[in-house]
């Protein structure tokens, strides 16, 4: 984790590194999270047998 | 920001491609038999879409059993076209299948993103090979420990409130994935017990649990559904795993640096 690592062909910084890199996985977070567990009607019923397949807990 | 566009970007093809690939799998193994439940759910009234019906005396429970009434009962076609409207629920058929693939495309990326952003604080999945041993980690986070407690259900079936379910089935998924991380990349036999124990106590703990188990829906159909979700999810795993490592490895393999090729 020194300013050398290569990550994706590009170097960065550890900091930088892993601020991006949090960023991005909260953002899959937030993604998954909102489809798969809001409580929002509509998307409930919009992704409803997708969540069902996903064994998300439902309803 | 090159790091963090370049992992949308890979996390945006994998899971692009995972999604179809799930969605379509979707559609001959799992989508069927929920429309079967759906069948069982709308004979047997008492048993409404809505599980939080089984807590009693709770606020929610003298509204909620209407509007979900509405909502699982299949919609008129006049409802459907008020997207804004609570109780939305796309209509039967192909809009039902359309917001099915989108789901799966969307949450496909989602994941995409977890695993993507993951792997590189490991060094970054190099091939398809090694995506498909990330792939197995995510089915064993996000569908083997989860579906142990809970295991996947369907319309219909009896189910504890569904936010402590919801809270068990993240807070199992984050311990399963510490103790399997701490297994592959801390080399101490301490951390390796800590880690056995992270991926056992949610299970002690257990998942919270229906009243009542009572449900119209027959024991062959509710296996024969955790049998395709557990294979549909496990397929989706590891092709997402190894489209990650394909994507990425074309990205590494044909620039010296990301930041000259996208620039």
């Amino acid at each position: 984790m020194t300013t050398a690592s290569v990550s994706l062909g590009t170097s960065v910084s550890s900091q930088s590194r892993f601020m991006q890199l949090a960023m991005a996985a909260l953002l899959g977070i937030f993604v998954v999270g909102f489809v798969g567990f809001s409580h929002l009607d509509a998307v409930h019923n919009a992704a409803h047998d997708y969540r069902h397949s996903m064994a998300f807990p439902c309803h | 920001m090159n790091l963090f566009r370049n992992v949308v970007f890979i996390a945006a093809i994998a899971g692009l491609v995972a999604g179809v690939v799930l969605a379509c799998l979707q559609a001959y193994a799992t989508v069927p038999l929920i429309l079967k439940a759906e069948v069982y759910e709308k004979a047997g009234g008492g048993h409404q879409h809505d599980h939080a019906a089984t807590t009693d005396n709770n606020t929610m429970s003298s509204a909620a059993p209407a509007t979900n009434a509405m909502s699982s009962a299949a919609p008129a076609p006049a409802e459907s076209a008020a997207p804004a409207e609570e109780g939305w629920a796309p209509a039967d058929g192909f809009e039902r299948f359309a917001f099915n693939v989108v789901a799966n495309i969307v949450t496909g990326i989602g994941f995409a993103l977890i695993l993507v952003a993951v792997s590189e604080f490991a060094g970054g999945i190099g091939n398809w090979r090694q995506g498909v041993f990330w792939g197995l980690a995510g089915f064993a986070v996000f569908t083997l420990a989860p579906g142990l407690g809970l295991p996947p259900e369907l319309p219909a079936m009896p189910a504890a409130e569904l936010l402590p379910r919801q809270i068990w089935w993240t807070a199992t998924a984050v311990a399963t994935a510490a103790g399997l991380g701490l297994i592959a990349f801390r080399k101490s036999l301490p951390l390796a017990i800590l880690a056995v124990a992270l991926i056992v106590a949610p299970h002690i703990v257990g998942a919270p649990q229906p009243e009542s188990f009572e449900t119209p829906i027959p024991e062959g159909l509710h296996h024969q559904f955790v049998v395709a979700v557990t294979v549909t999810d496990l397929v989706f795993w590891l092709v997402l795993g190894a489209a990650v490592g394909v994507v990425r490895g074309r990205f590494t393999g044909t620039a010296t640096s990301l930041r000259d090729s996208f620039a």
